[in-house]
């Protein structure tokens, strides 16, 4: 583990990684403090950026950069002005805006800055000593269990779309997985749907679908209701951050719930489909519990602790949500999804031999965490007022400049003003599905493990001369009935509360 | 019928003319040699078609109970009253998009990116045309300048009869 220790830092200390680093933060930062562009807009714009530079290393370590600056620009934008811009920073909201409209906007940020540090250092060591653990025993893996364990991590994420929404996060997935067989695949070497359309013939762009799916919605719903952005969000203490100091009692205050939302957090960002949200919602709930009766009283009207809780889950989150990738190549959030379409497209493919093959890319990874949290640290505390300004932009120039950069995003991958088309036209039909509720992370994760989940469950079937690979190998049947179990389990245990609550009322 | 059951509806029928097109067209141009194969380039969107038509029904039935009502948030959009938003501006920013696909070759890079941003704040409210349309242009040519000459992507500045 030492040794690649120093392979990492030796790759993430060259000047043009640390470089990137940098820019990734400043930039994430930047645009993550807009409402309505969260980390997954974000990384999918910056894609094209990234695989131009053509070193592996260097495009995920500005990936990894953008993607905590993100954060923790939404993080400042919901302390600022109560606009979370991503779903992960609403709790950060709950006490972070409070303590902005008590004049205490520095201090927050400093907590928040601090909580966000700590979170994801020690997440990123949590995930020093965990991928390699969980990577040697993937190894064992064989296409058998790689395509039950892409089931697995399918049927999770739609298990945890919530009540009442997994067949709608099912259909979804399985909606992505269709998209996925579209084009010319690698192992049959004949084109399949594209109902002879040449633009077809590779497939859709796994960028323009990212842009389709995320970003453009999120555009047109700021254009529809201008409530959404920043400039409707009353009261602006952007202008006058001062006071960025906390004291020691403060410091003492927020460190056990650092330390056990860090740890938390980490854990539920490994599982699928979990990630930053829940954690951030699970952390609160969790110090809330855990305070006296006095703090307790404090929470929602700028509780330190009930800021540093969410800040620190999400970000442990956020880290914990590498390990999957890292190690099994199997994306657990929209964000980690995106990654691997960019990992893909570098010709890396992540999983149990990446540690082997490309440790430098693994452990070059891992230390750009630490210096991407001590950057977004040292850099951008400081930064904040000026960066803050951002939030000044007239909706008027902001818009049409976001949909400018989604459009080239998805023209400069392919060169072909039809994927623009196509952009417009996917970006319609997600509007049309966020309307009605559909979850579209399930999508976007269904459509990129699409290619490989046939590939695996192609590879086992001819192996075993049939469907035989189920039975036969038990870890495979096993990682299956979990599976199902996932997916069936949150309407039996819906099904037994009713039953309950029918029971109740008929009185026995 | 409420819109989520119309789009489950649609992905049913979608499913059913994706599987018909596995079921029934794809294995006839496959080559002998293939055929042998346990495994055909049909079998997965085969599985995908059925449990894609499986799904759809379930959330088409409604077999799956919804747990109360949500409660819209502000800033949520809800579906039933578009006309309380700007919808209007909305539709004409995408048909915007769709024009600047189309005249992104003819024209150029340089003009149709002027003309989409100027477009684009105009749907919005924008009437200063004095600083949109320089702010338009300053932007544009960095934005040229970074993806041509720093990343290395060839975008074609100058509309096609300048070059030809």
């Amino acid at each position: 583990m030492l040794e690649g220790l120093m392979i990492g830092l030796q790759t993430a200390i060259n000047p043009f990684n640390l470089g990137m680093v940098v820019f990734g933060c400043i930039i994430g930062t930047f645009i993550g403090m807009l409402p309505g562009l969260g980390p997954m807009s974000i990384i999918a714009i910056m894609i094209p950026v990234a695989i131009t530079l053509g070193d592996p290393t260097a495009a995920l370590i500005l990936l990894a950069g953008v993607y905590y600056g993100a954060i923790f620009g939404g993080s400042t934008s919901s302390i600022l002005l109560n606009a979370p811009g991503v779903a992960g920073t609403v709790a950060t909201s709950f006490d972070g805006y409070p303590m902005a409209r008590k004049g205490l906007a520095g201090k927050a940020l400093t907590i928040a800055a601090i909580s966000s540090f700590a979170g994801g250092t020690i997440g990123a060591i949590l995930l020093m000593i965990f991928a390699p653990m969980l990577s040697s025993v993937a190894l064992l893996f064989h296409s058998a269990e790689y395509f039950a364990l892409m089931v697995v991590g399918l049927s999770a994420i739609a298990a945890f779309a919530g009540t009442g929404q997994v067949g709608k996060a099912l259909m979804m997935t399985i909606l992505g997985l269709i998209m996925a067989t579209v084009g010319e695949g690698a192992l049959f070497n004949m084109p399949r749907f594209t109902m002879g359309l040449m633009d077809l013939q590779s497939g859709f762009s796994f960028i323009t679908l990212a842009m389709a799916m995320f970003a453009l919605p999120e555009a047109i719903f700021l254009v529809m209701n201008p409530a959404r952005s920043a400039q409707g969000g009353e009261g602006d203490s952007s202008g006058k951050i001062t006071g960025l100091r906390i004291t020691k009692e403060e410091g003492r205050a927020i460190a056990p719930v650092i330390g056990r939302q860090s740890v938390q957090g980490f854990f539920i960002g490994v599982l699928p489909g979990a990630g930053a949200t829940i954690a951030s919602f699970l952390g609160y709930a969790v110090e809330r519990n855990l305070a006296t009766k006095e703090e307790q009283a404090q929470f929602g009207k700028g509780s330190i602790k009930g800021l540093s809780a969410p800040e620190t889950a999400n970000n442990a989150a956020c880290t914990g949500s590498f390990v999957p990738l890292l190690t099994l190549g199997i994306p657990g959030s929209g964000t980690t999804a995106i990654l691997l379409g960019a990992l893909i497209a570098l010709n890396v493919t992540p999983g149990p031999r990446l540690m082997v093959d490309e440790p430098q890319v693994f452990w070059a990874v891992i230390i750009s965490m630490y210096i991407g949290n001590l950057v977004l640290l040292i850099l951008n505390l400081p930064l904040i007022p000026y960066i803050a300004k951002i939030l000044a932009i007239p909706r008027n120039y902001l818009i049409p400049f976001i949909l400018f950069f989604t459009l080239m995003g998805a023209y400069i991958g392919q060169n072909n003003a039809t994927e623009l088309l196509i952009l417009v036209g996917f970006g319609v039909v997600a509007t049309i599905l966020r309307f009605a509720d559909y979850p579209l992370a399930p999508l976007l994760i269904g459509f990129i493990l699409g290619t490989m989940l046939e590939d695996n469950f192609s590879r086992s079937m001819q192996l075993y001369r049939g469907l035989g690979f189920i039975l036969e190998r038990p870890m495979t049947l096993g990682l299956l009935v979990l599976a199902v179990v996932l997916v069936l389990l949150p309407s039996y245990r819906a099904m037994r509360a009713r039953k309950r609550a029918q029971g109740v009322a008929d009185g026995d | 019928m409420a819109l989520d059951r119309w789009i489950a509806l649609i992905f049913v029928a979608m499913c059913c003319i994706y599987g018909y097109a596995a079921f029934f067209t794809m294995d006839q141009l496959l080559p002998p040699f293939m055929q042998r194969n346990p495994v055909w380039p049909s079998t997965f969107p085969k599985l995908l078609s059925i449990a894609g038509a499986l799904v759809g029904l379930v959330v088409l039935l409604g077999l799956e109970k919804q747990t109360g009502e949500k409660e819209p948030s502000a800033t949520d959009i809800n579906y039933r009253n578009l006309g309380q938003y700007h919808t209007g501006q909305a539709i004409g920013l995408l048909a915007a998009m769709v024009v600047y696909a189309l005249c992104l070759r003819p024209i150029g890079f340089i003009a149709a990116t002027i003309l989409f941003l100027t477009a684009g704040a105009t749907i919005l409210g924008e009437r200063k045309f004095y600083i949109l349309i320089p702010v338009a242009a300053i932007a544009t040519f960095i934005v040229w300048y970074l993806v041509q000459q720093v990343l290395g992507i060839f975008l074609r500045p100058w509309p096609t009869f300048l070059v030809d």
